[in-house]
């Protein structure tokens, strides 16, 4: 008879079932950044003059830059010089429908069991596919295009919509906010823009899958998203990665603004290769996610589930500037294997009477290290502001980690802070009596984490939790669904 | 027979709990296993559910013909094994029937049958609550979360009522609950009595066997059984006490008595 804790130690070590790699043309820059690449990059992307000064200003700003080293997480140095900066399919004269689309390209979603085609007709979802750097497939637009609501991909949002991209780009995060922005802000290859105009309801969820694939390319999305006056989107973010040996670098942007009561709702399933049973050649996860509530009465709500990457870094934070305005974080994060996880969120209150909520679960295997770092700053002027911060760690097995770092900073005195923090383990008397009702202790653990994610799970949208359970047992145990 | 011990040895820590048990019960039979603490009653009932910290050194478990002993505990239980637990395990965050849900289904699934979907399920459970009047609150809540000690026996009986066991073991279940609880609990169980479904019951007290009749008792000292008789043999107990039996079994065997002894100290 099979051990509990020798079973629970073979999930830890469960392989990444989303290893392969498509093999489609691809259009490459030569490896190594320079002034010259950031010329590059603009030019072939066609971009008005604006935007390149922009990109160049942050690279320049770049230069004297220094990575940060304050987060709880190792690696070797990140050689920047060999690193691909741009590559796009080859065959790209964007296509009008799914048809038009390469057939490999298909192929891929269809292993990672995202059926384009069924989405389109069934699920009501938008997809603005993102294969590697360039958007090969966009759904639904004609629909939101009637409504006035602009979902495309970055660059054709600079093609077709200059004025709003130049207007609220960089209004976030600017160019020169941290090391791994900047670098984005410099050589961002494409993204996602969405704009919903006033007092517009977007009527399905927005999504678009990412997936890293040109070797050596690093990834550099950038996102963008405004949400008018009274406007309300629900936008998904998902991906999963192919196998590699070398460590891949993604340093992504998401900005958001929501004006007067307007609402954003941001989820991700993050599923990147966490690199193999040692820790080697998982993908480097280093985003730059921000929201500002903007006008008064707005909210912004991130809503995380990070299963992948070898190294997550990562701060979805809400700036809330509006008064009345609500700032809501929802995280679960698993690490397994050798995976390093530094993730958590900051809420910098502004206006009068703003409200946020963090939920941060983590959940560690093997021999994961997995750590939450949080800051709630309430600023002078925020009269009556109040947080509710939990955060709660869930030990799987003896050789992983959790640990902690809330930082709270009051300046005004009417403020309330609320901090809940919990530490637990799977129990074997736990394991034994799903085991003893007939339910494998496979099925049993994956039950018990699914319950401690249940306060985050309830706020992804239906079909996303759905994938979210999936992906926790995928990780966790054996089959893929 | 549906149930065979042969000689049965067990180990927790390196200390012999079982020191030889020999048991057989019938389809339809129920059997109830008495016996002061420390003489291996919760042992007996572990090493049949397949608790890993129990380690058995010795003898035979057959269910059925079939070798217990070799199946990994999830497997003895979707072959019919339910062992109903002295101190039923919180699991935080999952619900009840979610839980029960899961456990009904890798029963069925065991047994070459469709799984049950929601709402097949909901029928099902609503019909079996009311065997143990359980209060609906208790299907949503997590398993077993903040229940009282009466509603976790209850909740115990009520898993068993849905997973239909063929072997139904149940580890004092009468402990911690009061008159009434008592007897919900025992109308439950002798509702699920059939001439299919066996009954090893595990108590300290004869006044749970006034509810649930036995048709043999067992009284386990030292890791032995050392008496076996009709119910009225738990009357005898109940007004002798187990010193009466412990005392016949030490002149009986002579060099074992410093161990009952110390059990019966």
């Amino acid at each position: 008879m099979q051990t509990e804790t020798q079973t629970i130690e073979e999930f830890a070590r469960q392989d990444y079932k989303f290893g392969f790699i498509t093999d489609v043309e691809q259009d490459l820059v030569p490896p190594g950044l320079s002034e010259d690449v950031v010329r590059l990059i603009s030019a072939k992307k066609e971009e008005p003059e604006w935007l390149l000064e922009w990109r160049l200003k942050a690279y320049r700003h770049w230069l004297k830059m220094e990575e940060p080293k304050w987060a709880n997480i190792h690696y070797p140095a990140i050689d920047y010089q060999s690193i691909v900066y741009y590559a796009a399919p080859k065959e790209r004269k964007g296509p009008k429908s799914l048809d038009e689309v390469d057939p490999e390209i298909l192929a891929t979603y269809a292993k990672l069991g995202i059926p384009l085609r069924e989405q389109e007709m069934l699920a009501g979802v938008a997809v603005d596919a993102v294969f590697d750097s360039v958007s090969v497939a966009t759904t639904f637009k004609g629909k939101l295009a009637e409504m006035g609501i602009i979902f495309s991909s970055f660059s054709e949002a600079v093609k077709h919509h200059p004025d709003l991209v130049r207007q609220y780009l960089g209004t976030v995060v600017p160019y020169s906010d941290n090391f791994f922005a900047t670098l984005n802000s410099a050589v961002f290859s494409d993204g996602s823009f969405v704009y919903i105009p006033k007092g517009v309801r977007c009527p399905m969820e927005l999504s678009t899958y990412f997936r890293i694939n040109a070797k050596n390319s690093g990834q550099f999305e950038r996102t963008l998203i405004v949400a008018d006056e009274g406007a309300y989107v629900s936008y998904l973010e998902g991906c999963t990665a192919p196998m590699r040996d070398e460590n891949q670098l993604h340093a992504a942007v998401v900005e958001l603004v929501a004006l007067e009561k307007a609402q954003i709702k941001y989820s991700t399933v993050q599923n990147w290769y966490p690199g193999d049973a040692n820790g080697k050649g998982g993908i480097y996860n280093f985003v730059t996610k921000r929201g500002k509530c903007d006008g008064a009465g707005s909210k912004i709500s991130w809503t995380q589930v990070e299963t992948g990457s070898a190294i997550t870094w990562k701060y979805p934070s809400v700036i809330l500037k509006g008064d009345d305005s609500v700032g809501e974080f929802y995280s679960v994060a698993l690490t397994k294997g050798y995976q390093q996880a530094d993730t958590g969120t900051k809420m910098i209150h502004i206006g009068k009477s703003t409200r946020s909520t963090i939920v941060s679960k983590g959940i560690s295997a093997g021999h994961g290290q997995n750590t939450y770092r949080g800051a709630v700053r309430i600023l002078k002027g925020a009269d009556n502001a109040r947080n509710f911060s939990q955060c709660d760690s869930m030990l799987i097995g003896e050789d992983c980690g959790a640990h902690t770092f809330p930082y709270i900073d009051v300046q005004n005195p009417l403020a309330r802070m609320e901090h809940e923090a919990t530490t637990s383990k799977i129990g074997e008397d736990q394991i034994f009596y799903c085991n003893q009702r007939g339910i494998s202790t496979e099925d049993a653990v994956s039950m018990i984490v699914n319950g401690f994610c249940k306060e985050v799970f309830r706020e992804l949208p239906m079909e996303f939790a759905v994938e979210a359970q999936k992906l926790l047992a995928v990780n966790l145990e054996g089959s893929v669904g | 027979m549906m149930l065979e011990i042969k000689n049965l040895h067990a180990s927790v820590e390196g200390n012999e709990i079982l020191k030889g048990i020999d048991l057989a019960v019938g389809a339809g039979e129920v059997h109830a296993i008495m016996g002061p603490n420390g003489s291996g009653k919760s042992t007996l009932a572990r090493v049949l559910a397949g608790q890993e910290a129990y380690e058995v050194t010795g003898g035979q478990v057959l269910l059925n013909g079939q070798d217990l002993l070799e199946m990994d505990p999830e497997v003895r239980a979707r072959e019919g094994v339910f062992m109903a637990f002295q101190y039923p395990v919180e699991i935080p965050g999952v619900s009840n029937t979610y839980f029960l849900k899961a456990a009904l289904n890798a029963v069925r699934k065991h047994r070459g049958l469709k799984e049950m979907d929601a709402l097949e399920f909901l029928t099902l459970v609503r019909q079996k609550m009311k065997l143990v009047q359980m209060d609906e609150s208790l299907l949503t809540r997590p398993v077993n979360e903040g229940f009282s000690g009466g509603e976790k026996k209850r909740n115990e009986i009520f898993h068993m009522a849905v997973l239909e066991p063929t072997l139904a073991v149940l580890d004092e279940t009468d402990s911690g609950l009061d008159i009434d609880a008592l007897r919900i609990v025992a109308d439950g169980v002798n509702a699920l009595r059939s001439k299919d479904r066996a009954f090893v019951v595990i108590t300290h007290y004869q006044r749970l066997l006034n509810y649930i009749v036995p048709d043999r008792v067992h009284v386990l000292v030292d890791g032995r059984i050392v008496r076996s008789g009709g119910k009225e043999l738990a009357l005898e107990l109940e007004e002798k006490g187990y010193t009466w039996i412990e005392q016949e079994v030490r002149s009986k065997t002579g060099n074992a008595g410093a161990a009952v002894a110390a059990v019966g100290a």
